[in-house]
């Protein structure tokens, strides 16, 4: 019971965000979200015949996207779904910006067949009716997913089930056009003209010979301008939609471009994985990424070898400091330790910048090398921008992270052990190495778990000195949250970093047992 | 010392001194000779330099002065794992990441002994510590007296011909310290060994040694075996702090040959035997053994000064009676007698009269 506000705390700010990034490395609700129609009816679609989709895809492309880039949200899908394959972003990005062009295709001849087409009040009139209550709901949920808001309130509009049944495509074009000015424009439906979509999906209608038909026996509201265009059909553009998309852009008639929405089309996705370890997933199955793309394998495997090689260095040079803290008299010890936490209380990015003055090639250790004659003026040392930099900053900066659990595991070495060594006849070499040192191991060890880890997730120093050959994947992760905005792959490889991390913890237990580590007493 | 007996010692300490902080010395001027095989014990307070003299003649210390010698050879200059001491700590020091075979197996190691001779050596020292099945355990695992027998046993596997230890019982309870006082010393009998023993036990120091090196204020106070220690304290620290005594302050008036006469600061005359007194009106403090006290007239001599005293305790501790005093205005003063048959039980405010031989008085320095 006590604990329970810390547990909450831990579970609210710890294992929550923890579960999140790792549900974000696999979520892919944007497609199935954004192009529902487009993703049910690809399902059906074989793309090894190496074909682009049925006209029907095509339809339910161009509600999708109207809707979509009514709302803003065909980037978003742009964005996804260019992580995957190239050009995809710019190629919606475009298409979204000449929907308009394709309906008024529809739409010009149908106001040229009966003018009252141009009218919103009567196409409010037409498409009113009663029964339509299901229809309504069932189009304003998929306008929420899409753009993940509720979109409840009150439309305004209820769609004639008769209507339905007789111009589905229309009826739904519509009811879409309703929801989003009722509720996001917050106009009133029957005052607006509806959406250029609509006239496209009235067209698509007109093109099935049930619908002429039953159009003939209607005699509801607009039943004449109906038949009136279902009599000049002649007079609509008779390409469909396919051919509209294909003269807007060439490539949605490749098939890989469709094969890609398809592979992306499930709420779910291995993408972000696949990506992290430099694969991709194509339509024959998993494969590498082309050579020049591959670099999260060799910028995972740089961060594990820098931070290995931060926590040696650590314990080369913490080892000595420790031992003299443990073992000089209290008042020398003590002065020797404040210098051992000032840099604790100093900025990580005040330490970091000194580092980078100390460095650079006009720096401090250049000039006094230089000046010493050890280094020709031409020849500086390329001491930063690189690994070497990472490496000698974070060394420094993780060194207290070494030295105070060595210090604390040495402190509790009872000085006898060494004198009852010697007495026994050990040099102080042999007393040290069989008898000082196993016992300072858990030391070692508390503070290498301490050093890699910290090392491992480390961004600030490498993102400041580390140029470009010498960061971590850690920067890499904060590139694709901040700036590329690819959170999904940030995710995964933050997920992949965190099993890593796991993974060998649970070595270091199997090979030096964790009973082994100790951080004092 | 002359010539003769410097041959005869082992281990030698020429007035060494030593000083931490190079102005005040912890031992000052300490000469000891031992022969081999000897068993001494250096006994004393805490701070009184018997510790810093152990640490010496293993090694961890140097002496800012004077000369150790080993065998005849001053060892001043060799480092503590060339001088082939054997050391027992007082908190053992057993190498806790070592099974208890390694740590006995480690001086041997270190010399560079085949591990056939080895293993052989390791058992035999278990085995004479009757800790043979416990070879492959961790330090952790066994209790404080296994320890000190593990611990024991790793000084002596190299067989060494000194051994020194530092209050080796120290953390053990009373039962298990004696049944340990006994079985060192019988083995460092039996095994020939030279021992040097510290501890401020000084029960421990009468029961275990030949001869004990009572320390006080960085000197030897005295250095005789138990017997002599107690019976004839050669001063006033060395009679206070080895067993229990009675303290009676006065000035000399008489002294004839092995006798004296002091007059106690109440007036009163007794006998005693001038040790650290010289001449008349000089003053000093006289010592008397608990159980020396005779309250039987008829057991004194004729000619015995005696004192008036009441009873102001009584306590019965079965094998002895223990009576406190008032005597000659000291509130402390105690008497033990036997528990015999024709002996006197005394009552809580009897007034009676005591007296003793005069050899068992001694006057020491005030």
């Amino acid at each position: 019971m006590l604990i329970a506000p810390l547990l909450l705390f831990v579970v609210v700010t710890f294992i929550v965000p923890i579960l999140s990034m790792l549900f974000r490395s696999v979520e892919n609700d944007i497609v199935p979200d954004t192009i529902p129609g487009v993703v049910t009816e690809l399902a059906e679609w074989d793309g090894s015949v190496g074909a682009p989709p049925s006209e029907q895809v095509f339809r339910y492309l161009y509600l999708d996207l109207f809707k979509a880039s009514e709302a803003k949200q065909h980037t978003r899908l742009g964005t996804r779904l260019n992580y995957e394959k190239t050009g995809l972003s710019s190629l919606l990005r475009t298409t979204g910006r000449s929907l308009d062009d394709v309906g008024e295709e529809w739409q010009d001849p149908l106001e040229d067949i009966d003018a009252n087409f141009k009218d919103g009040a009567f196409w409010y009139q037409m498409m009113s009716g009663t029964d339509g209550e299901d229809l309504l709901e069932e189009r304003r949920d998929l306008w929420a997913a899409m753009v993940g808001e509720s979109m409840a309130g009150d439309v305004g509009f209820v769609p004639s089930e008769q209507v339905a049944q007789m111009l589905p495509w229309t009826t739904r074009a519509y009811t879409d056009f309703a929801i989003w000015t009722a509720i996001e424009d917050e106009d009133s439906v029957a005052e607006e003209d509806p959406w250029e979509a609509v006239y496209g999906a009235l067209g698509m209608d007109l093109t099935n010979p049930e619908t002429v038909s039953a159009i003939q026996s209607y005699t509801g509201p607009g039943a004449d301008a109906l038949k009136a265009a279902a009599a000049n059909v002649g007079q609509l553009p008779q390409t469909g939609f396919r051919e509209a998309f294909a003269a807007e852009n060439e490539d949605w008639l490749s098939p890989d471009v469709w094969a890609t929405i398809k592979l992306y089309s499930s709420s779910m996705t291995s993408g972000y994985f696949l990506n992290a370890v430099d694969m991709q997933l194509t339509p024959d199955g998993i494969e590498q990424k082309p050579e020049n793309q591959q670099i999260y394998t060799q910028l995972f495997m740089r961060t594990l070898v820098m931070a290995l090689i931060i926590t040696a260095s650590c314990v080369v040079l913490g080892y000595p400091v420790a031992w003299l803290l443990a073992n000089l008299p209290m008042r020398t010890a003590s002065i020797l330790m404040i210098l051992v936490l000032l840099p604790f209380w100093t900025s990580l990015l005040v330490r970091t910048s000194a580092w980078k003055v100390l460095l650079q090639q006009q720096g401090v250790i250049n000039e006094i090398l230089v000046w010493l004659g050890f280094v020709n003026d031409a020849d500086r040392l390329i001491l930063m921008n690189n690994a070497t930099g990472t490496i000698i900053a974070m060394t420094h900066i993780l060194l207290p992270f070494m030295i105070l659990p060595l210090y604390s595991v040495m402190k509790t070495i009872q000085p006898s052990y060494l004198r009852a060594a010697k007495s026994l006849g050990a040099t102080n070499w042999t007393a040290f190495w069989r008898v000082y040192f196993p016992q300072s191991v858990p030391g070692i060890g508390a503070g290498s778990i301490l050093v890699f880890i910290l090392a491992i997730g480390y961004y600030i120093t490498p993102e400041i000195v580390g140029g470009t050959s010498g960061v971590f994947i850690s920067n890499r992760i904060a590139y694709h949250i901040s700036s590329s905005l690819n959170w999904g792959l940030a995710a995964a490889l933050g997920s992949i970093l965190l099993v890593v991390v796991l993974g060998l913890y649970w070595c270091y237990d199997k090979i030096v047992g964790i009973d082994n580590v100790k951080l004092g007493g | 010392m002359t010539d003769g007996a410097s041959n005869d010692a082992f281990v030698e300490f020429e007035r060494v001194q030593k000083s931490y902080d190079g102005e005040t010395l912890v031992v000052k001027d300490l000469n000891l000779s031992m022969p081999k095989g000897e068993f001494l014990t250096m006994l004393g307070p805490s701070g009184s330099g018997k510790t810093t003299c152990l640490m010496m003649l293993a090694g961890f210390e140097t002496a800012t002065h004077g000369d150790i010698r080993l065998g005849g050879v001053s060892i001043n200059n060799i480092p503590p794992h060339k001088r082939g001491i054997g050391m027992v700590f007082q908190n053992y020091a057993l190498f806790p990441h070592m099974t208890i075979a390694e740590n006995l197996a480690f001086p041997l190691e270190v010399r560079k002994l085949g591990k056939a001779e080895r293993e052989q050596k390791v058992k035999r020292a278990l085995d004479m510590v009757e800790m043979g099945d416990f070879g492959g355990r961790r330090p952790a695992q066994l209790s404080g007296g296994q320890q000190q027998r593990v611990a024991l046993a790793r000084a002596l596997v190299f067989e060494p011909e000194l051994v020194l230890m530092d209050e080796p019982l120290g953390a053990l309870d009373k039962q298990l310290r004696e049944k340990m006082q006994f079985e060192i010393t019988y083995l460092a009998h039996q095994l020939g060994i030279t021992t040097v023993y510290v501890t401020h036990d000084q029960t421990e120091a009468l029961t275990m040694s030949d001869r004990v090196a009572v320390f006080d204020d960085g000197r030897i106070q005295q250095l005789a075996p138990p017997d002599k220690l107690y019976e004839t304290p050669e001063n006033s620290f060395v009679a206070q702090f080895i067993g229990e005594n009675n303290t009676l302050e006065g000035v000399v008036k008489e002294i004839k040959g092995n006798t004296c006469v002091i007059e106690l600061d109440g007036g009163e005359v007794i006998d005693a035997v001038p040790v650290n007194v010289s001449k008349v009106g000089e003053r000093t403090r006289v010592s008397i053994r608990p159980e020396r006290v005779e309250y039987n007239r008829d057991r004194l001599h004729a000619d015995a000064h005696t004192l008036k005293a009441e009873v102001l305790e009584f306590i019965y501790m079965g094998d002895i009676f223990r009576t406190r005093l008032r005597v000659a205005g000291n509130d402390e003063f105690v008497i033990k007698t036997r528990n015999a048959p024709d002996q006197v039980r005394l009552k809580r405010g009897q007034q009676i009269e005591i007296g003793w031989l005069a050899e068992d008085c001694r006057a020491l320095d005030a």
